[in-house]
């Protein structure tokens, strides 16, 4: 081995310490970055050969019913290049050892259909064999049903006993949520695939069917098919077709794909700043300690590139490593996310990308960290003259000093201890280097609020929407609108204390060329267990034969404003368009939605008081009585359980929140630790002639200890105010990438996210103290003054 | 002046050696000394004659490897690190070679780091003073000379009013002339506050100015002369 490799050897263990922080800092911003990007594109080509080769449709349209000769009808249209029909109900099904009811979305197995079914396990049901069914992986695991399984089903109005054959998947089913809720309740909610010949038979509907999906030749031409689909629908109680970006199960994996391209963004970025940072920190540092060493070897005859390109080695080692590690924990990382998507979204495989673009990416990060953070050192490098570099070196450059000069002579500090007017001193006459670890401390701060922030949000969003909008135990939904006696049948059960009924219409609302296809919801004016709430938790209330009470969300989606008229084009029944004013707008934390007096609401419809359904709160004492009376009520097709569905979400996001944060919260005190101690270390050996200098006069290893901790302390303290609303400008950058059509999530200032945050720093600090306590207590007193400044 | 003959430091078969690769270095070897109060001892001897070494112990930076020493009643060579501390911080002021000052405080500042953590200190101007340097107090170490840099540092030793002033070649950094100017403030100092003053050197001249001359050689002393004529710094010369 030649001496420059050993040189260059001795240089990297010697560094060893600033290595470590340097290397692990870059690990943990390409693992983000490696783990989102490559989650990103295992889960687009999961998805996107799913779809391939399971035909997901272009559009889809509900109606109430049609012959199966209307496909060929459809077929004729220019653009469409297959069609399906298929038997779509929803049923309650009752689960011996689960006391609520459970709904589950009955679709009828078709041959050579769109969104064909993927067999999971078991087989597809006999010809003839009418009670076997398949059920969806995700609900079949939530009940841990296995084939030869039964399930109690209550289907038009009679019991049945149906016999799972089949565990399977969907590509219009990747994500299953119940129409109504914001995430996935797969205990209470699932898809049952059922023979044909047993559905028509149930609900009399032989040779038809009541949903379609269609495959389009050139997808940007949906907008215009759409619209012949729906005419061709009308005289079937269509309903409204809908396109891919509307589709639940689609959108739903969209929007968590976008949330994840924010992340794969953000975390790298404060990792690789923070990297940056302290590069350039410890950089700059060891070529300044080096500078006698230069000018020995370039009075050697060294050229100025050897020099420069054995300090480049030292880096490039570093920079290797660091790349190298994060992406081996990224893909570990990788592997540990999809774990978690596994509890959403289910695809028949998950395709492992081996290699793409985000590897080239991490190298490029690297190599931009690496010129980022080195260059200002390598400059000095390369600028020193041979004779400068054998003085020894100013440690302070003159602004700076001048600064430290002129701030302690001020009359305000000149009573300050000389202890701390030394820490001060250190760290105005190395702005830089102060500043830096400022600022590297607060990025680490605000990963800590990006990170925990979520959670009160969370409570917030979850707070108003099931304590103060929805104060009902349970939302039921009629298999089709009944009259008014429905409701007081069910007012008479043991145990309900209230009941209100609503009215469910779909429409599509039309403001020029904006238009949006929703329920109008019609609610009663005096409703309190479903209310219309703002954000501030103001009520509106729909005026009795007033116009339509709607969503800051809709209200964008049209371009109207309140006293604007929309036109109102009813989907249901007889087809209608009229001309409707909006009375109020209010911002809330979910999607489009409108509402209207309900008396209003019948009038239009040309009805009397029917219902889609009804709200109720009960005495929790006949809790199970209800359940056993919903299972029993052939009319009710769709339970929503405000408390179970609490608690699903909780324990949801409590699963899939917490890991994360704690993750964030090693990376953020792994800063923290980084660039604390990295910034102790330049100061203990920028100041290692002092401290020993006063140790020699008779200061205790605690008072220097402290004189190091001081400056660390200051430094965090500092950081916390500039890092708590960087964090949160952050924490809004994210809330505004997840404003999607389906909510919206308000920034929620918690003291419980500060406290958090304060304490992992305060922990980190602490680690960070005792490190410099350690180092400390090697300060080799002797050796240090027989050595001139 | 009369020589006080209490001991102040009393050393019997001091020792030091250390481990250096497979072999021992003896860098004392049974060291008999007393050092009394209010004397001026000038210890000297070669690179390599232990006088360093000596120093430490002396100053509490150092232990010995086996033999005793005494401060007073306190039995130097069997304290641990925290009262060797204690020691240093009560009873010694210390001079070293480069003077070692603070560079971001001013020299007012610099004693002040000492008086502050003193029982029984000397106002800090008034240790300035005694170094002739009163009118430095606000000046920065790097805008004051070498020399001055030299006093303001024998100012922040004496600003405790220690027992002992270990200077350790006071004047190896500076010229003649303004290494005179450093020694006559030590002898001033031992003059008006009857410390005990040692200093330790290569510079046989200085030897002059002491009541007692200690030389050293391989770790052991040599040679202890009594010096019954003290000169003043100004008329030494090397």
């Amino acid at each position: 081995m030649n001496a420059r490799k050993r040189l260059l050897i001795s240089d990297i263990l010697r560094l060893w310490k600033q290595g470590v922080a340097i290397v692990g800092l870059l690990a943990c911003g390409i693992a983000t970055f490696i783990m989102s990007t490559s989650t990103i594109r295992s889960m687009e080509a999961s998805r996107d050969q799913y779809y391939a080769h399971y035909h997901f449709a272009h559009a889809w349209a509900s109606l109430v019913r049609a012959p199966n000769a209307l496909l060929d009808r459809i077929l004729e249209i220019p653009g469409v290049t297959r069609a399906s029909g298929r038997i779509v109900r929803q049923a309650i099904l009752d689960f011996p050892n689960l006391s609520e009811p459970v709904t589950a979305r009955l679709v009828s197995i078709e041959t050579k259909s769109l969104d064909a079914l993927y067999l999971r396990k078991g087989r597809l049901p006999k010809l003839g064999a009418e009670t076997e069914v398949v059920v969806s992986e995700l609900f079949a695991e939530a009940h841990d049903l296995k084939l030869g399984d039964t399930l109690q089903a209550n289907l038009g109005g009679k019991r049945d006993l149906l016999h799972i054959v089949g565990i399977g998947l969907s590509p219009d089913s990747i994500y299953v949520v119940q129409p109504g809720l914001l995430l996935s309740d797969n205990r209470l909610y699932g898809i049952v695939w059922a023979p044909r010949e047993k559905l028509e038979a149930v609900w009399n509907m032989d040779g038809a069917f009541n949903h379609l999906a269609v495959e389009l030749e050139n997808p940007a031409d949906g907008h215009k098919i759409q619209t012949q689909i729906d005419e061709l629908l009308s005289n079937y109680g269509g309903t409204g077709s809908i396109l891919r970006d509307d589709q639940e199960s689609h959108a739903r994996i969209r929007d968590e794909l976008n949330e994840l391209r924010t992340m794969a963004f953000l975390a790298p970025a404060i990792f690789l700043s923070v990297t940056i940072f302290l590069l350039h920190m410890v950089f700059s540092r060891w070529i300044g300690q080096q500078r006698e060493r230069i000018a020995t070897l370039r009075a050697f005859g060294y050229r100025v590139h050897e020099i420069a390109w054995h300090v480049l080695q030292v880096i490039s080692i570093w920079i290797g490593a660091g790349v190298i590690l994060g992406v081996l924990i990224g893909l570990r990382f990788a592997n540990a996310l999809s774990g978690i998507y596994k509890e959403f979204f289910r695809f028949p495989e998950i395709i492992q990308v081996p290699f793409g673009w985000e590897w080239i990416g991490a190298v490029m990060l690297g190599a931009a960290v690496a010129a980022l953070g080195a260059w200002s050192g390598l400059k000095q490098v390369v600028r020193l003259p041979p004779a400068l570099a054998m003085q020894a070196g100013n440690l302070q450059p003159s602004a700076a000093r001048f600064l430290a000069l002129w701030s302690l002579r001020s009359t305000s500090v000149a009573k300050m201890s000389p202890i701390l007017r030394l820490v001060l001193l250190r760290m105005l006459a190395n702005p830089k280097l102060t500043l830096l670890s400022i600022l590297g401390l607060s990025l680490g701060v605000s990963l800590l609020i990006l990170s925990s922030f979520f959670q009160s949000t969370i409570d917030r969003v979850l707070e108003h929407q099931f304590s103060q909008c929805q104060r009902h135990d349970f939302q039921l939904t009629f298999d089709e609108s009944k009259n008014e006696s429905s409701m007081y049948e069910i007012s008479q059960w043991p145990g309900v204390t209230r009941v209100e009924g609503f009215r469910a219409v779909p429409v599509q609302l039309h403001n020029g060329n904006q238009r949006e296809r929703l329920t109008i919801l019609g609610l009663d004016p005096n409703a309190e267990l479903f209310r219309l709430l703002d954000t501030s938790n103001h009520a509106s209330i729909p005026k009795s034969n007033g116009g339509l009470v709607i969503t800051k969300k809709l209200a964008n989606k049209l371009g109207v404003c309140q006293g604007d008229f929309v036109e109102v084009e009813v989907l249901e029944g007889v087809h209608r368009r009229l001309r409707l004013p909006i009375d109020r707008i209010f911002a809330n934390y979910t999607g489009p939605s409108a509402s209207i007096d309900r008396a209003t609401l019948h009038e239009w419809m040309r009805e009397g008081d029917r219902l889609s359904g009804v709200f109720l709160t009960l005495d929790p004492n006949y809790r199970d009585e209800v359940y056993q009376r919903i299972k029993k009520t052939p009319v009710v097709c769709g339970v929503l359980n405000r408390q179970a569905t609490l608690a699903n979400f909780r324990e949801l996001l409590s699963r899939s929140t917490s890991a994360m944060r704690f993750i964030n919260a090693i990376f953020a005190a792994l800063i923290t630790l980084g660039v604390a101690y990295n910034s102790a270390l330049i100061t203990f050996s920028e100041r290692a002639r002092d401290l020993a200098t006063l140790r020699v006069l008779g200061y205790r290893q605690n008072e220097i200890l402290w004189i190091l901790l001081l400056e660390l302390i200051l430094i965090t303290l500092l950081a916390i105010p500039i890092g708590i609303p960087l964090g949160y400008t952050f924490a809004y950058g994210m809330i505004t990438s997840l404003d999607t059509d389906s909510h919206r999530l308000p920034m929620v200032f918690a003291p419980s996210t500060i406290a958090y945050t304060l304490s992992v720093i305060a922990a980190a600090t602490a680690v960070c103290c005792l490190m410099v306590a350690q180092m400390a207590s090697k300060l080799e007193i002797i050796h240090v003054l027989k050595v001139r400044e | 002046m009369s020589v006080p003959r209490r001991p102040l430091f009393e050393a019997k078969q001091l020792s030091k050696s250390y481990p250096m690769g497979d072999s021992v270095v003896h860098a004392l070897r049974g060291i008999d000394l007393q050092l009394h109060e209010g004397e001026f001892v000038v210890i000297l001897g070669a690179s390599g004659s232990g006088k360093s070494t000596l120093l430490n112990i002396l100053g509490g930076l150092d232990t010995p490897t086996s033999g005793t020493l005494m401060f007073r009643d306190q039995d130097l060579s069997a304290c641990d690190e925290h009262a060797l501390t204690e020691f240093r911080r009560e009873h010694v002021g210390f001079v070293f070679q480069f003077y070692n000052l603070i560079s971001g405080l001013t020299s007012l500042d610099n004693v002040r780091l000492v008086t502050e953590i003193a029982n029984a200190p000397m106002e800090p101007i008034e240790a300035l003073r005694l170094v002739g340097l009163e009118n430095r107090a606000t000046h920065y170490p790097a805008q004051l000379s070498g020399g001055e840099q030299q006093r303001v540092a024998i100012a922040r030793a004496i600003g405790k009013n220690p027992s002992v002033l270990l200077c350790d070649e006071p004047t190896g950094a500076l010229d003649v002339k303004t290494g005179a100017i450093v020694l006559d403030a030590i002898a001033r100092i031992h003059r008006e506050l009857g410390t005990l003053v040692v200093i330790i050197t290569h510079n046989a001249a200085i030897a002059n100015m002491a009541n007692r001359v200690i030389r050293l050689s391989d770790g052991q002393i040599a040679r202890i002369d009594e010096n019954l004529n003290p000169q003043p710094a100004s008329t030494l010369q090397w």
